[in-house]
């Protein structure tokens, strides 16, 4: 053993410069955590939360054109897409439209696959419910677009 | 009632159940522990408690559909495994990465293996005792995570890449938010480094323990920061390049004991070398399109691939048989953590209890990846 190895060892050198970092970050000035239901995260607009079914805003009336490709992509198979046919036009009518969050790993390949940019994953995140029907959301409900009541801490 | 010789213990012995809920065994890991004393005499690793069948679901899905899924075998590394999985696709079908895609990639993989030492870091000191690493690699964590964020749109589970190249063009931005990470980051090791490297209480319990030279690695399909620590410079990142791997400049840090300490030291490296590599990516990020020629209908034609990648715990490969239709017929993932566990008992044999614990550590395993 050499001689600084040993005075280190003696006075425990390391240690202490292991302490000092501990109380290096004492009060740090960055502060990292943050403090959730009392400060509202900041999400990114990139992220993937709460479906949405968008409207057109100029005339209201939905952007889905009910063709179905959301899907036939979604790897769980939970969304259920059903239409009929406007006998005027000969358009395909979007009726029903049901989107299963309790199976959705927020993939996000149905928003992808969607090619008039009705289907969207929104920024909203909180999505507990009381039941699991609660989790099955309909057409009305994606439409509205998801607001989960804030509560005063 | 008889019993038959191999399950005889000796009077000595004392069979002991560690897990499946331990908070030492990195998930749900049943160790069954033979011991006499303190020593132990052999470990028995009942897996399985994580397994959903993710191979198998894979037959049921198409190749789009079913990146999403592998984030979630290793989901400390998900951009790793979505990496190896979107590699090994692209070899069936065929399918060019354009430049550009491919130097994101390798920016965002390499994030990702400095996410995935760092929690390895914090949770193996935690294991020994030291706390305060934890905290601290938990909060550097959290800006590459916070990179994902804006960039995929998840932190965790975050369907990284697609077949052909990447989702969508990087956010403005991108760069500096890399490069004000990779500053920051490296006074961060340092300090790491000042807690644990010197610290004679984390020497003390490192040392010697679990030791695994390059023969055993190689017996046992051993790969990563393991065959690393015990002296082989073997990384596919050099050795079988992909991605353009072969661009960069960095180091394969060795070491030659092969013990517990060796691969703290050889982790610690990695994370300067990862930092090394997307700083070069990120200053040579060329133009150009993001998503190659894929076909919108995935039809792979008749035939097999196999691609391995370096992923943070080693190895990582993914082998898909294709039957031409939408759905691969078979897809087999080699992973790193499952086969890393294999050497548990070799490292294991005359350690103590509480060295058993440094152990599993050290071997890095996710058990997500471990049962599939």
């Amino acid at each position: 053993m050499n001689w600084n190895k040993l005075i280190r060892t003696v006075f425990l050198v390391d240690l202490f410069q292991g302490l000092a970092v501990t109380f290096r970050n004492q009060n740090p000035k960055n502060i990292v955590t943050e403090q959730y239901p009392a400060q509202r995260p900041t999400i990114a607009p990139q992220f993937r939360g709460a479906p949405v079914l968008n409207m057109n805003p100029e005339t209201g009336e939905t952007l889905c054109n009910a063709c179905g490709l959301c899907a036939l992509s979604c790897p769980e198979k939970l969304i259920v897409v059903k239409s009929e046919r406007d006998e005027a036009t000969k358009k395909k009518v979007l009726t029903e439209f049901t989107f299963d969050t309790s199976r959705c790993m927020f993939c996000g390949i149905c928003e992808e696959a969607c090619q008039s940019d009705a289907i969207e994953l929104s920024k909203a995140f909180e999505m507990a419910s009381y039941s699991r029907d609660g989790q099955v959301w309909d057409r009305k409900k994606l439409e509205d677009g998801h607001h989960p009541p804030q509560f005063k801490a | 009632m008889t019993q038959t010789a191999e399950t005889y213990l000796d009077k000595t012995e004392l069979v002991l159940n560690m897990g499946p809920q331990h908070p030492s065994t990195h998930g749900v890991l049943r160790v069954i522990l033979k011991l006499d004393g303190e020593t132990v005499n052999g470990t028995d690793c009942v897996i399985g408690y994580l397994h959903r069948g993710i191979e198998k679901l894979a037959e049921a899905r198409t190749y789009p559909g079913f990146a999403p899924y592998v984030d979630r075998l290793d989901y400390i590394a998900a951009v790793s495994n979505s990496m190896a999985y979107c590699l090994t696709v692209e070899k069936l079908i065929g399918a060019e990465v354009p430049a550009r895609a491919q130097a994101v990639r390798v920016i965002l993989t390499e994030l990702n293996r400095i996410a995935s030492h760092l929690l390895w870091l914090g949770t193996h000191a935690l294991d020994i005792g030291a706390i305060t690493p934890l905290f601290l690699t938990m909060r550097e964590r959290e800006f590459v995570l916070d990179i994902y964020e804006r960039y995929f749109g998840a932190r965790l589970t975050t369907h990284a890449f697609r077949i052909g190249g990447l989702p969508r063009d990087i956010y403005d931005g991108f760069q500096k938010d890399v490069l004000d990470f990779c500053d920051y980051f490296i006074p961060k090791v340092d300090e790491y480094a000042q807690l644990l490297t010197g610290n004679r209480i984390w020497v003390d319990r490192l040392t010697g323990v679990g030791v695994l030279n390059v023969a055993d690695c190689k017996a046992y399909g051993v790969t990563g920061p393991m065959i690393r620590a015990a002296g082989l410079a073997w990384d596919l990142r050099k050795a079988l390049p992909y991605s353009g791997y072969e661009q960069y400049d960095f180091n394969i840090p060795t070491c030659e004991n092969g013990d517990t300490f060796d691969r703290y030291i050889v982790r610690m490296e990695e994370m300067r070398e990862s930092v090394k590599i997307c700083r070069q990516a990120v200053a040579n990020l060329p133009d150009g399109p993001v998503m190659g020629k894929v076909a919108r209908v995935l039809k792979p034609p008749i035939g097999e691939a196999y691609v391995g990648i370096e992923a943070p715990k080693g190895e990582l490969g993914f082998y898909i048989v294709s039957d031409g239709t939408t759905n691969p017929y078979r897809v087999r993932v080699r992973p790193p953590s499952f086969i890393n566990l294999q050497a548990l008992d070799k490292m294991s044999k005359g350690a103590l209890v509480a060295d058993l614990v440094a152990i599993i550590g050290t071997l890095d395993i996710v058990l997500g990846e471990v049962d599939r």
